[in-house]
């Protein structure tokens, strides 16, 4: 059975963060909030989850800077060792301050780029994706808060979010099933 | 307002009577001739003597580095017989012995310099942060400015046994600087060349300007915030946001001088272009640390309860983000000279390479891979324990840093952290508790009238 979600737009971060806990004290099932910018603690305030894409940085450090030394190692060492100021590469582990801001350079290459594409796929984004907030004023100066209704009384849900603070409420039809 | 426990005091006393009796000794134990020298060469086989043998064999032999290192080392005991090693196997011996006695005689001085630097920098990283926080109008910290305000006050007596210090090593007193030495000067071309600048009067005046320039500062910053308590408008936090400016221009071009002047000059021959910051980020790193445990410390004593884990957090993101940021100055500085190997640059690392392999590398781990692997998680930021322990760390690794800034001019091969450079470090704690907790008892320790208190009671990371 399709059922239908409330969205309650609002005009002011403030008021969307309040809204936000009173609407969980209320034990209402928010699905989503679209916000046009990252509010911050929004993420606490919902019960999100904490993230983990701090730990998948560091582990994507340790890639990038493990591909930094054995490319360095093949190239200045293993491939065409040459005599830069007196200093003959045939170590690693000598001539490592050399390569130790490539070393940095590839740890944050690798940390910053694999991140950002970790963080693309875990928000299902890629190209030419069709754009899933329901609303386009959520891009430009709205909040959207999209609320299940459940098997909640509609009358008394419209109530309580224009108490909220809502400058917009619409029902509309869920195209999933839960 | 904060009361000085009887307990804290006494354990105050009682390090300064320990480090002091412990300096008294160390200076009378000194060797004073070279006979000295000998026997307590072959006396005992401690690190420190077996270290120098070693070295002057394999320097006997004519190995390249080392003889580098010892012509180093020559030059800093205000020595000019850079030849000694062409002369005859004896009187190379009694030069070698006459070398280790200036280097032991220096060695409680160097240590007594190195300590009650350590301290003054940590009071003055705290003075640099607080001006900073006031000019950047920074929301979180006006709950932490009296234990700023309090580190503070170290400087006026740190500062005056410092100025002590170098009117001293300027005026040939002892032997640290050996740019003060007319005689060394007197066969030294580069440091005729040099002398304009580095001469015991020129030293003073600058570091009366310096110092002079700093705890006015400090003054007037400390008695503005005071007054502000009692104030009705924003009048005295104007000022002192107007007075934190102009100091931090003063402070930048003076911090910088001043260690060229206090730690470069020890290396008279050779210089480096980003000194002046490397030793602003130790500085930095150390101040922000003694903040950190002086607030944890006193928060649990009951005090400080306005203070809450998102200003410990950030407190402790910025000891380490300036760990971070001291070792891209440290490598910064290594790895020009390294990879440049221009041999008048070079020796400074070599030096530092050969005889003190274990401090200098140690070093770099404590106050570098310590602070990045135990303070990169955000949730031990919060964790007040940790963050105290991680301070430690932080601040012997930076005690180790100065010492290794000092130490291989001053003392070269007859060095060792031993009786002299623990009782200086306990002397110099002793009256830096001392002074700091008791400059916490003269004012509130929260800040009334400043128009940021409320975001800063609230902050929340």
């Amino acid at each position: 059975m399709a059922s239908k979600v409330i969205h309650a737009l609002y005009n002011d971060d403030d008021l969307l963060m309040q809204a936000v806990k009173e609407t969980r004290a209320k034990h209402y099932h928010i699905e989503e909030v679209y916000t046009p910018f990252p509010v911050h603690g929004l993420d606490k305030v919902m019960g999100l989850e904490p993230t983990r894409i701090a730990i998948t940085a560091f582990m994507y450090g340790l890639v990038g800077i493990t591909v930094a030394t054995l490319m360095m190692n093949f190239i200045m060492i293993e491939d065409w060792p040459q005599d830069i100021g007196g200093k003959p590469s045939f170590s690693y582990i000598e001539n490592m301050p050399a390569f130790v801001p490539i070393m940095f350079e590839l740890t944050v290459f690798f940390a910053a780029h694999l991140m950002v594409i970790t963080f693309y796929m875990r928000s299902k984004l890629w190209p030419f994706k069709k754009a899933e907030n329901p609303d386009v004023r959520t891009t430009d100066d709205h909040f959207l808060m999209a609320v299940d209704t459940g098997n909640n009384n509609l009358e008394e849900m419209s109530k309580f979010f224009y108490g909220t603070g809502a400058v917009e409420i619409s029902i509309v039809e869920s195209e999933d099933d839960h | 307002m904060y009361t000085l426990p009887s307990k804290l005091k006494i354990f105050a006393i009682i390090f300064m009577v320990v480090g002091a009796l412990g300096l008294v000794y160390s200076f009378m134990a000194a060797p004073s001739t070279t006979a000295e020298v000998k026997e307590m060469m072959a006396g005992h086989d401690d690190h420190g003597t077996h270290h120098e043998e070693d070295t002057h064999n394999v320097a006997a032999h004519g190995e390249d580095h080392d003889e580098m290192a010892t012509a180093a080392a020559h030059r800093a005991e205000g020595e000019h017989g850079h030849s000694a090693e062409d002369d005859s196997a004896h009187s190379s011996e009694e030069k070698h012995l006459e070398h280790s006695l200036h280097q032991m005689q220096n060695r409680p001085w160097s240590a007594l310099y190195i300590a009650c630097f350590f301290f003054f920098m940590i009071s003055l990283g705290v003075l640099a942060f607080y001006a900073v926080n006031i000019v950047a109008q920074a929301g979180w910290s006006p709950v932490l400015f009296r234990v700023m305000e309090a580190i503070t006050a170290y400087l006026v007596p740190g500062g005056i046994i410092m100025f002590v210090l170098l009117a001293l090593s300027g005026f040939h007193v002892n032997h640290l600087f050996v740019w003060a030495d007319p005689e060394v000067v007197a066969h030294d071309k580069l440091l005729q060349g040099k002398a304009g600048w580095l001469n015991g009067t020129g030293l003073l005046i600058r570091a009366a300007i310096f110092m002079g320039g700093w705890i006015t500062y400090r003054y007037f910053a400390v008695r503005n915030s005071r007054r502000d308590d009692d104030a009705s408008d924003n009048r005295w936090y104007k000022k002192n946001f107007k007075i934190s400016a102009a100091f931090l221009v003063f402070f930048l071009y003076s911090e910088s001088m001043m260690s060229w002047d206090w730690l470069m000059s020890f290396d008279p021959h050779w210089f480096s272009t980003l000194y002046g910051w490397y030793i602003l980020a130790g500085m930095m790193v150390c101040g922000i640390t003694t903040i950190a445990i002086i607030t944890i410390l006193l928060k649990s004593q009951g005090y400080l309860e306005f203070v809450n884990d998102s200003h410990i957090h950030d407190l402790a993101k910025f000891m380490f983000g300036f760990s971070i940021f001291w070792t891209y100055l440290w490598f910064s500085q290594f790895m020009l000279i390294w990879y440049a190997n221009i041999p008048e640059e070079v020796t400074y690392f070599i030096t530092r390479i050969e005889d003190f392999k274990l401090p200098f590398f140690g070093m770099l781990i404590l106050n570098f891979i310590f602070p990045l692997l135990l303070l990169m998680n955000s949730d031990y930021k919060r964790v007040n324990w940790f963050v105290v322990m991680t301070g430690i760390v932080i601040l012997g690794g930076h005690y180790v840093d100065v010492y290794m800034l000092i130490t291989p001019a001053t003392v070269g091969t007859s060095w060792f952290i031993g009786l002299p450079e623990i009782s200086a470090i306990l002397f110099f704690f002793g009256l830096f508790v001392f002074v700091v907790f008791t400059a916490l008892t003269k004012a509130p320790l929260l800040v009334k009238n400043n128009p940021f208190l409320k975001e800063s009671k609230n902050f929340h990371y």
